[in-house]
């Protein structure tokens, strides 16, 4: 069993009226299967209201599922006696960049989570700093959050995740709200991280371009796995995506469109260089 | 009919610590039915820039004229002018108020003057210029989802009849479809009605797609205005500003080097997939 | 034009003052409100001008930054210095046209009232403006923690208390924001009677309860997230601790508490009216 690992998952919520009575059941997640390797690097893609978001939530133990089970490095996130413990294994980064920072001055706020942990005062600000330096935040623990752009906002959300010393992080959009730069530096500081610490990722996004270095991709529609595989793999079945709502790299697009047009191009091209490369063999 | 910008300069808070030129003698002028794209990264100015040109943000110095005459004039009637140069924010949909969606729209129409009749004619008009179901009218604007409400939101400008739209990151936080489906339509309306469309975007690919023309925003300060290919062909210096052509910019200059005798200038998939299928059709020719 | 209020506000610098406890900076700025109000004579107040003059000395904040901090009481000031010196009577009269009098003790009542209010002002933003909000909360939910013991849930208000600190500029742009977006839509907030202006509001204050609950609940998954379960088990990254700095700080407002009640109840000094 790998470090998240869900069977047969089910979600479901009241549907209201107006006046509020309940006029039956929603599924916003369908039987889902996943499991996640220890280590490896995993993208969720899915159109809004796809069910990624409430797939993310359950790693969390923000939701309980309401069928089947989701297994957090082995415990059982329906039993309560395990809640705190799965929440420190699972940190999570939301889409929303000042709606997660809690503290007015940077370093605080990455103190917050291991404050709550009951971590002893030395320890904690060994954390905030190796937390901060990990994620090229270190210079600004001093400010006010309100000073910072998105990306370096979203940074400090990661750092303050860190310092709970997660083995998995779970990024629900972190990326939706921010510039092209921003995007950049969220996704270099989690794959530095990668590197440096050895922990799963689980990145939820709808950005093609920040998803080519997964180990695995998940596409979900309607609460439903609908399609799995590796990005190149998933990356070659372009009508198939785009009937899920959602789109490929420009230059994947662009090696799809040659292929149409008669070029003898490989599927699943991810990269410019790899495209400049199969062109180059073509001639 | 136009809209253009002369030597507009302006600072923040004047005076104080947190003094700030945003501005810089940014001067342009935009044509009547013109799709005019305008790019530049956080900070880069352009949110301000488009705040001017319906009088919302007063230049420190200046002139911006509207069909001819200053806006700063005395006596000028802003509020017409918010009515004729409509501006849509970033995540339009916070600004959503009323109980359902149609009596919404009918807040700048209302706020015009009109009468009830005219003001519910516009707004099912701008509704049905975005594309939005008409079973949604008299739903809660707080129940939708997100593309609904953005659509929602842009038809609370194109009710006022505006001649100029000015959308600023239409799709922000949207899906791939739903990103395409909006430009789509703010493509079609430009092309149906003939409104001057004013687009403020991150995304290169999505300008590069649909405007005529850029005006790229650097440090307050306008640093390139052109068509795309030309603006693009700038693509080392944009990257030194935190810009960047379009990914099919990069591949075409990337088969230049190894030797393609292809047109460095395509932004599109479509432009550059020609490109690329002349030198083959070039090279096939060549073989018979 | 709300950014202008300085009053209240943190003024980030280094200082002997700013390093204080901040439990050291609430009670002795207590103490020395209550010492505004145990005397009333010269000598006391060039006691209080004294020490109050050293801490602002000592703050490292500047003095125009403090004075800017006055506008919001002037109205206030001159309300209560115009009344004193023509309500109060009693003593000589000092001047005397239509059907107003000064008299001696109105006079004295009026500047009293007046230095007392401005070093109450400035007293208490000499606090704010050396210690961060979040010492603030932390300094007050230790100074209260006895309270929990009869049920007060401390912990939570002060930390209700930083959260509302931390969000005050996010929601003040956002107002901004909406107000800017809906004027795009021809709203206008600044013609029309009262009931008119207060009906233009309604489409900027809904979305902003709106999105203000939406931030509200983001925030309480965030912090879920981060594992925050009340106060209970929590350790601190900053803890309150007394140093030696703070106990000479305790000292030496206690001594000025002290020199300034027996000088201004017993050693009896005139100048003048006062």
């Amino acid at each position: 069993m790998g470090m998240i690992h869900a069977e047969e998952l089910v979600y479901e919520y009241d549907k209201r009226d107006d006046e509020g009575n309940i006029i039956g059941t929603e599924r916003a997640i369908d039987g889902v299967n996943i499991d996640v390797p220890q280590g490896s690097f995993v993208a969720i893609l899915g159109h809004n209201g796809s069910g990624k978001s409430t797939l993310a939530k359950h790693m969390n133990a923000i939701l309980i599922p309401s069928g089947g089970t989701m297994w957090v490095d082995g415990r059982d996130t329906k039993d309560p006696e395990e809640l705190w413990n799965v929440r420190q294994t699972a940190g999570m980064v939301f889409q929303n960049p000042d709606n997660q920072i809690i503290g007015t001055v940077v370093e605080e706020d990455v103190g917050f989570g291991p404050e709550n942990l009951g971590v002893p005062t030395d320890e904690i600000w060994k954390r905030v700093e190796d937390s901060l330096r990990a994620v090229g935040m270190l210079e600004r623990r001093k400010d006010s959050p309100n000073k910072l752009s998105g990306g370096q906002k979203q940074r400090v959300a990661i750092a303050g995740v860190l310092a709970m010393e997660p083995k998995c992080l779970v990024l629900d959009e972190p990326t939706a709200m921010l510039d092209p730069n921003g995007r950049k530096e969220v996704i270099q500081a989690v794959q530095q991280l990668r590197k440096a610490k050895n922990v799963t990722v689980i990145l939820i996004t709808h950005y093609m371009e920040e998803v080519i270095d997964a180990d695995q991709v998940f596409v979900m529609d309607g609460g439903h796995i609908v399609m799995h595989g590796t990005p190149r793999e998933i990356f070659s079945r372009v009508d198939e995506l785009k009937s899920y709502r959602m789109d490929v790299p420009q230059v994947t697009m662009l090696a799809e469109e040659l292929r149409r047009r008669g070029l003898d191009l490989p599927g699943g091209i991810l990269r410019r260089e790899e495209l400049v490369e199969a062109l180059c063999r073509l001639r | 009919m136009s809209i253009a910008l002369e030597h507009v300069s302006y600072v923040y808070s004047p005076g104080t610590a947190y003094e700030k030129q945003a501005l810089k003698d940014v001067s342009f002028e935009i044509e009547q039915g013109q799709f005019v794209g305008i790019i530049g990264h956080t900070g880069s100015g352009k949110s301000t820039l488009i705040q001017h040109l319906n009088g919302l943000v007063k230049a420190t110095s200046g002139k911006i004229l509207y069909e001819g005459q200053n806006i700063y004039d005395a006596g000028y009637d802003m509020r017409k002018l918010r009515g004729q140069v409509g501006l849509v924010f970033q995540y339009p949909e916070y600004q959503l108020f009323e109980v359902d969606v149609l009596t919404d729209v009918c807040f700048g129409p209302k706020n015009q003057g009109l009468p009830q009749e005219e003001c519910e004619k516009n707004a099912r008009e701008a509704l049905e210029l975005v594309g939005f179901p008409e079973k949604y009218y008299r739903h809660s604007p707080f129940e939708l989802s997100g593309g609904q409400k953005r659509r929602a939101a842009i038809a609370g400008v194109l009710a006022m009849k505006p001649k100029v739209l000015i959308l600023d990151e239409p799709t922000a936080g949207l899906d791939p479809k739903g990103r395409d489906e909006i430009l789509d339509q703010v493509q079609k309306l430009h092309r149906e009605t003939g409104m001057t469309v004013i687009l403020v975007s991150h995304s290169m690919e999505d300008v590069a797609r649909y405007v005529e023309r850029i005006i790229v925003m650097n440090h307050g300060e306008k640093m390139y205005d052109g068509t795309p290919r030309e603006v693009f062909r700038h693509y080392r210096e944009l990257e030194k500003v935190g810009l960047a052509a379009p990914q099919v910019t990069y591949v075409m200059h990337d088969l230049r080097e190894k030797g393609f005798p292809v047109s460095p200038d395509a932004t599109t998939i479509g432009e550059a997939a020609d490109e690329i299928m002349k030198c083959f059709e070039y090279r096939t020719g060549e073989s018979q | 034009m709300i950014r202008d209020i300085t009053i209240g506000q943190y003024y980030p610098a280094e200082s002997r003052i700013h390093r204080l406890d901040p439990r050291v900076k609430i009670v002795c700025t207590l103490l020395f409100l209550i010492s505004l109000f145990i005397q009333n004579s010269f000598l006391g107040y060039v006691i209080a001008t004294v020490f109050l003059g050293a801490v602002i000395r000592l703050s490292n904040v500047p003095l125009k930054y403090i004075v800017k901090g006055m506008k919001p009481v002037v109205i206030l000031l001159l309300f209560t210095v115009v009344m004193n010196l023509f309500l109060t009577q009693g003593g000589e009269t000092l001047a005397h046209f239509w059907i107003f009098t000064i008299s001696e003790n109105g006079l004295r009542t009026s500047v009293f009232m007046a230095v007392r209010l401005i070093y109450l002002v400035t007293g208490s933003s000499i606090m704010t403006f050396t210690t961060s909000p979040n010492g603030l909360t932390d300094g007050l939910e230790k100074l209260l923690h006895p309270l929990n013991r009869i049920n007060v849930p401390v912990h939570e208000v002060a930390m209700m208390m930083s959260i509302a600190l931390r969000f005050i500029p996010i929601i003040l742009e956002e107002t901004d924001k909406i107000m800017k977006a809906q004027m795009a839509r021809g709203a206008d907030f600044e013609s029309g009677n009262i009931i008119q202006r207060a009906k233009a509001m309604i489409p900027i204050l809904v979305p902003l309860f709106v999105s203000a609950f939406r931030r509200a609940n983001d925030l309480a998954m965030a912090m879920e997230a981060r594992c925050y379960h009340g106060g209970d088990g929590r350790t601190k990254m900053k803890p309150l601790r007394y140093r030696g700095r703070d106990r000479i700080a305790y000292a030496v407002t206690l001594i000025y508490l002290v020199v300034i009640f027996i000088v201004g109840r017993y050693i009896p000094f005139k100048l003048w009216v006062f």
